[in-house]
């Protein structure tokens, strides 16, 4: 024990000494590239890693400051979470954004951000009612949440029948932790006010066993199913459906339940399968072109360069480019470029992306507009649904961004904000 | 040499049975408390406390109740985890029920709690051993996560099912909460760690301690001896599930904040527990603290080793980590069963010959 003691103090020593360089801006990156979690953990990684690469390489940084990037292995665990958190925390002048990409972990960062004056971003996961600014100084959640989700979902089923979901029935398979089980209480809400039959069917992680929940399926014949999964229950979920051979077009999954890991697998049986999305996939943008010349080109990827384009790193990309805009917002408010995390929140509380900002970076309409403001931290809550072509191996966007049920969703998110502020005896703030 | 008994005289039988029989191991015990007390509160940071020290000492706790049940009384538990989550969601309740309850008093009632459910899963100990008491704890554990999964009286109804320990504070000085400081929740730890190891090891010493040895070395002749099987298995159920559910109250409150049951109380965390005590030594003290520094600090040390100085990919550290702590189980399991306990009983064999073995 002796000797442990002395070697960890030898290597905190080193870590200590090397120490990266001074005064860049840091975030860091809480990723999970092992466990049942990475296949879609990795994609994404190596979005948000690239992109900040880019913005070093081709830009010279934020306003002529470098980003520092330092990654930390999660693997989706809550406890190597907070030790990532707290080891990243004061690297260089202080991490500026947290991304955990975990719900879990988000609701264990939540108190710690909160106390500690570090924003954090949840890109639609987390805590759907951090949406309230005026309780949730610290935490955004744009540009859509869960519960945007549900009524985005059960919106498409009702444009399919015509309009009119009144006597169908819904099940939804999700993943039984705080993540999938976010969105049951804005679909219980509107089965009650659409009349559709709502059947719920939990998950354990990781997910790999779901014979009995799709006998459940296969029994009962629910005319949708809905889908709150990650990682590899995606996949499972997406073959076992293939076996049964439910209606590929009426089992719509949440955006986290769409990316080319989930369907592949089940090869030609995911025809036809449904996801939410909130930004575009493929190639076809501008500024893939620069990635690959500065990055990919340059032996720079974060990973081996195969992932361009698909969901989940297109996923990444956008959440480092809303990170680099609330940067670039936050050193403009400020006057200085060395900003703080401070300065950082006040540059996401001011974050306006519409689309003439994407397309001058080279994104045309590859993701809603996002409007932040103090009261509202969860953006506009639009979302696209995408439909999976087996054949081409690709994801076809087959609908429009659709707006959400917002006013059911802001009811719900009030309601379950005020409840936290009076467990945890916070006041709203005054938002001007 | 260093370990000299020589002139160390004993006039009383109280001298005689003290924990510490030898001088220079008491010099050395009161050093590292007086350390661990007075020294560490004032250097510790926030990275030492939530990533290092917090979680040994709570891991600590686990392991010293599972040592108890496993390895003096000799009941194979697997249920760990389960008793975690019973401790973890009582002080749970207890805090958002009782706001004005002390802290330690709500971490003590989450461990009775949690004692009375331990018996009562520990009640097939008296028809089954062995590996079939293993499989009957393993269900304790599937069972009590699902029923702190499906009912939502225990998360207080809330949308996600996570449980969030609200703020709350011993002397005026909060140990739970985001705004506690590393010192306070250390201190809070540390002495409720002290007082039950230094329970445990008088515990195990006495009466109560040596009928659990004698059910656990052969219980037909412990029962002919006079040593009622019920009595003897059940107390060390309920001792044992007492220690687990502290540290499980410890470990959500103080430790995480925050958790959710199927991820923070899984299966994983019972063998991690077992591997703990098997590593460190069964039947020891100090093995149960040997196995939790062994498998709390040894990931983190590689993690900051592998990334943080030598900048490896962190999915190659991560899994060269996986690796590398499996290989260490295997080879320690194979050079030497009886745990990192029996290591340092042998180094203190050869340091009291020292120089001159014979």
């Amino acid at each position: 024990m002796k000797l442990t003691k002395i070697a960890m103090a030898a290597a905190v020593a080193a870590v200590v000494s090397a120490g990266p360089a001074m005064a860049d801006l840091v975030f860091p990156s809480l990723s999970y590239r092992t466990g049942p979690y990475a296949p879609n953990g990795i994609p994404f990684a190596d979005g948000y890693a690239d992109y900040l690469t880019l913005i070093n390489e081709r830009d010279g940084g934020i306003g002529g400051v470098k980003i520092d990037n330092p990654e930390c292995e999660t693997g989706y665990n809550t406890e190597k979470g907070v030790e990532c958190y707290e080891s990243t925390k004061n690297i260089g002048t202080g991490a500026l954004i947290y991304q955990p990409l975990s719900t879990g972990i988000t609701y264990q960062l939540i108190p710690k951000v909160t106390a500690d004056g570090i924003p954090l971003h949840s890109m639609a996961y987390g805590r759907t009612s951090a949406m309230n600014g005026k309780i949730f100084k610290w935490v955004f959640n744009y540009p859509a949440n869960y519960w945007d989700g549900a009524t985005i979902a059960v919106k498409h089923a009702a444009d399919m029948e015509g309009g009119s979901l009144d006597g169908k029935s819904i099940a939804l398979v999700y993943h039984n932790s705080a993540y999938g089980k976010e969105p049951i209480r804005t679909l219980e809400e509107m089965s009650k006010e659409m009349g559709f039959k709502l059947t719920l069917i939990p998950v354990d992680h990781p997910g790999q066993e779901q014979k009995s929940q799709w006998l459940q399926i296969r029994r009962e014949r629910p005319d949708y199913v809905f889908m709150w999964g990650w990682g590899v229950m995606n996949s499972v979920a997406i073959q076992e459906a293939a076996n049964i051979r439910y209606p590929m077009d009426h089992f719509i999954g949440i955006w986290w339940s769409g990316s080319e890991q989930d369907v592949l697998p089940a090869g030609d049986g995911a025809d036809g399968y449904k996801s939410l999305n909130f930004t575009g996939v493929g190639t076809e943008y501008p500024v893939f072109a620069d990635i690959k010349k500065y990055v990919v080109d340059a032996g720079k990827a974060a990973g081996d360069g195969t992932n361009l384009g698909t969901v989940q790193y297109n996923r990444g990309m956008y959440a480092a480019m809303l990170a680099v805009e609330a940067a670039k917002k936050a050193q403009e408010l400020s006057g200085h470029n060395d900003i703080t995390a401070a300065e950082m929140r006040d540059g996401m509380e001011a974050l306006d992306v519409t689309n003439a900002t994407l397309e001058a970076l080279g994104m045309p309409k590859f993701g809603p507009e996002v409007h932040v403001t103090c009261e509202n931290h969860g953006g506009s809550g639009a979302a696209l649904v995408q439909q999976w072509d087996a054949k081409a191996k690709k994801w076809n966007a087959i609908t429009d961004f659709i707006p959400s049920n917002r006013d059911l969703v802001t009811k719900l998110a009030m309601e379950d904000s005020e409840a936290f502020a009076k467990e945890n005896n916070i006041t709203p703030r005054e938002c001007k | 040499m260093l370990y000299r008994e020589a002139g160390d005289f004993k006039t009383t039988y109280r001298e005689d049975n003290q924990t510490f029989p030898i001088k220079s191991e008491r010099i050395l015990f009161w050093a590292a408390m007086a350390f661990a007390f007075l020294v560490v509160p004032f250097f510790i940071d926030s990275y030492w406390e939530k990533s290092v020290l917090v979680p040994l000492l709570v891991w600590a706790l686990v392991a010293l109740g599972l040592n108890i049940l496993t390895g003096y009384c000799g009941q194979v538990s697997l249920g760990t985890g389960g008793f975690m989550a019973v401790g973890a969601f009582a002080c749970y309740k207890l805090m958002t029920a009782f706001p004005d309850l002390n802290i330690f008093f709500v971490v003590l009632l989450s461990g009775c709690v949690t004692a009375l459910v331990g018996m009562i899963f520990g009640l097939p100990s008296l028809r089954i051993k062995g590996f079939y008491l293993a499989v009957a704890t393993l269900a304790a554990q599937f069972f009590l996560i699902w029923v702190f999964n499906k009912f939502a009286w225990f998360y207080n109804y809330s949308a996600s099912g996570q449980i969030t320990a609200p703020e709350r504070a011993v002397f005026g000085i909060a140990v739970t909460g985001p705004n506690a400081a590393p010192w306070a929740t250390y201190l809070f730890c540390l002495t409720i760690l002290f007082i039950f190891a230094w329970f445990a090891r008088n515990l195990t010493r006495g009466r109560v301690g040596r009928s659990w040895m004698a059910i656990r070395d052969m219980d037909i002749a412990a029962e002919i001896i006079g040593v009622e099987p019920l009595k003897t298995k059940l107390s060390a159920f309920a001792v044992s599930s007492f220690y687990i559910g502290v540290a499980g109250a410890l470990f959500f409150s103080v430790y995480l904040g925050a958790a959710e049951v199927t991820e923070a109380f899984g299966i994983d965390k019972s063998f991690l527990a077992l591997f703990m005590v098997i590593i460190g030594g069964l039947g020891s003290i100090l093995g149960s603290f040997l196995g939790a520094a062994f498998l709390v600090l040894l990931p983190v040390l590689l993690k900051n080793l592998f990334v943080g100085s030598l900048g490896w990919p962190t999915d190659v550290a991560a899994h060269i980590q996986i690796m590398l702590i499996g290989g260490l189980i295997v080879f320690f399991l194979i050079v030497e069963p009886h745990g990192l306990a029996q290591l340092w009983r042998l180094a203190k064999e050869k340091l009291r010959l020292w120089p001159f073995p014979y």
